[in-house]
């Protein structure tokens, strides 16, 4: 039986998040108790909003301990993932240190926010299952980050960066698989699948 | 590649979907879930959701019919419609919006973009503005377009843009409801002066419209109301007519 907990920490819409679970028919909890999100079986950790204010969240609530520490599998979402990285130009933020990589704002050269349905490529984990290559998913952001070892899919904006990163059970995605159709629920399919 | 989008806006009073012709003469357009629930299906890139009403009559409250348009559909959307404070978009965003499209309230008091800004992100923040052309300037207006102010397009939208807005709406009251194509010339301007993305509203009446408009109008976005509630236009052609033209098309 799955038990999803959605990680709250004031940031972020949790509720689209929430209903694209209920489309799949999977439970959710959102919560910011440590047992509970501990003792679920799926983790995600959701975020929209500035690094520095979500951080701060974090720490005051003491999640910046537990999430390094899950187990199971864990899916950042969008600035979820940028958190996860060691740093993020956004507001000089330190980050959980997940992953190695740091979170760098888009050059002038494009427009910014990075906003609208744009491609996946290169994609290498058994996330994307069933997803073909080019797919559309859904980006909002003005940070990205760079292509890294961690790197498990990639789209163009400007330049090649990561859509996607893992490192042992965690998965961070930059799009926004809950608002990116039938691609985006296959995805949140595979990854409940891990 | 990143798409261009085609955003079908509900235009709400008192719950239902209205249309209008140069922001007056309402009417019904059919129930706003069942229609945002038909856009998402038939390849709608994003929905824009506008209490038309909400401003006037000082009526904050969409909550419940934001979270049932929500829990419908697998898009992004966006709302707006009398948010004036942190709390009013919270409450939307609380019951599912994605972002909060902000309009009068920004131009009586512009901070509000900066306090959404640092609350939400930049992402979260459209910037909704009703222009028409008067004596060559064009004008920003107010209240569902009914109040003329001092402020500049231009001026405006750059000010916008500083104070953290992430999207333009640019909604021209000249050619709103009139289906004879979007105010590209303005629309190229304002792309070329702010580096956020603009959604270009007002006009659409044919294929060509939107093909002009993400062309000549360098739009990254094109929104229109009644060309898609009546059916007079199927999104999945559109999509699929702009892509043989080369504009690139979520399909």
């Amino acid at each position: 039986m799955k038990k999803v907990a959605i990680i709250d920490y004031g940031a972020g819409n949790i509720k689209s998040l929430q209903f694209a679970l209920e489309r799949l028919d999977v439970a959710s909890v959102v919560s910011n108790n440590t047992s509970e999100i501990i003792n679920a079986t799926h983790v995600i950790f959701p975020g929209v909003g500035a690094a520095g204010k979500a951080m701060e969240q974090l720490r005051s609530s003491g999640l910046d301990i537990v999430i390094p520490k899950l187990k199971q599998p864990v899916l950042g979402i969008c600035l979820g993932m940028q958190l996860m990285c060691r740093f993020s130009e956004e507001n000089d933020t330190n980050g959980l240190g997940i992953f190695e990589e740091s979170v760098v704002r888009f050059p002038a050269l494009v427009k910014i926010p990075h906003m609208g349905w744009n491609q996946l490529t290169n994609m290498r984990s058994p996330l994307f299952s069933g997803i073909e290559e080019g797919a559309y998913i859904y980006m909002v952001h003005s940070y990205y980050v760079p292509q890294q070892l961690d790197t498990i899919a990639t789209t163009t904006y400007g330049a090649p960066y990561s859509a996607a990163l893992n490192k042992d059970n965690f998965y961070g995605v930059q799009f926004h698989p809950e608002k990116s159709g039938e691609v985006g629920a296959t995805l949140l399919q595979n990854f409940l699948a891990l | 590649m990143l798409t261009k989008r085609i955003i079908p806006c509900l235009d709400i009073k008192d719950g239902k979907t209205v249309k209008g012709v140069k922001f007056q003469e309402l009417r019904a357009a059919g129930d706003p879930v069942e229609l945002a629930a038909r856009y998402a299906a038939t390849g709608a890139d994003e929905l824009v959701f506008l209490d038309i009403s909400a401003t006037e009559e000082k009526r904050k409250t969409l909550a419940s019919l934001v979270e049932r348009v929500a829990a419908a559909i697998n898009i992004p959307f966006t709302v707006g419609g009398g948010v004036s404070s942190v709390e009013d978009a919270y409450q939307l965003l609380k019951h599912g919006a994605d972002k909060v499209a902000i309009n009068s309230a920004a131009v009586r008091r512009p901070e509000l973009i900066n306090e959404l800004a640092s609350a939400f992100g930049n992402q979260c923040v459209v910037v909704a503005i009703d222009a028409r052309l008067l004596n060559d300037r064009w004008t920003v207006h107010l209240v569902g377009g009914k109040q003329p102010t001092s402020n500049e397009l231009l001026t405006w939208a750059k000010e916008a843009e500083q104070r953290g807005a992430g999207e333009l709406l640019f909604t021209s009251m000249d050619h709103d409801g009139t289906k004879n194509g979007f105010a590209n010339e303005a629309l190229a301007t304002l792309s070329e002066t702010v580096n956020v993305p603009i959604i270009a509203s007002g006009g659409a009446g044919t294929v060509s419209h939107f093909e002009k408009v993400f062309i000549e109008g360098k739009a990254d976005a094109a929104l229109a109301a009644s060309v898609f509630h009546f059916n007079e236009i199927d999104i999945q052609t559109l999509k699929t007519r702009l892509h043989t033209k080369g504009i690139p098309m979520r399909r």
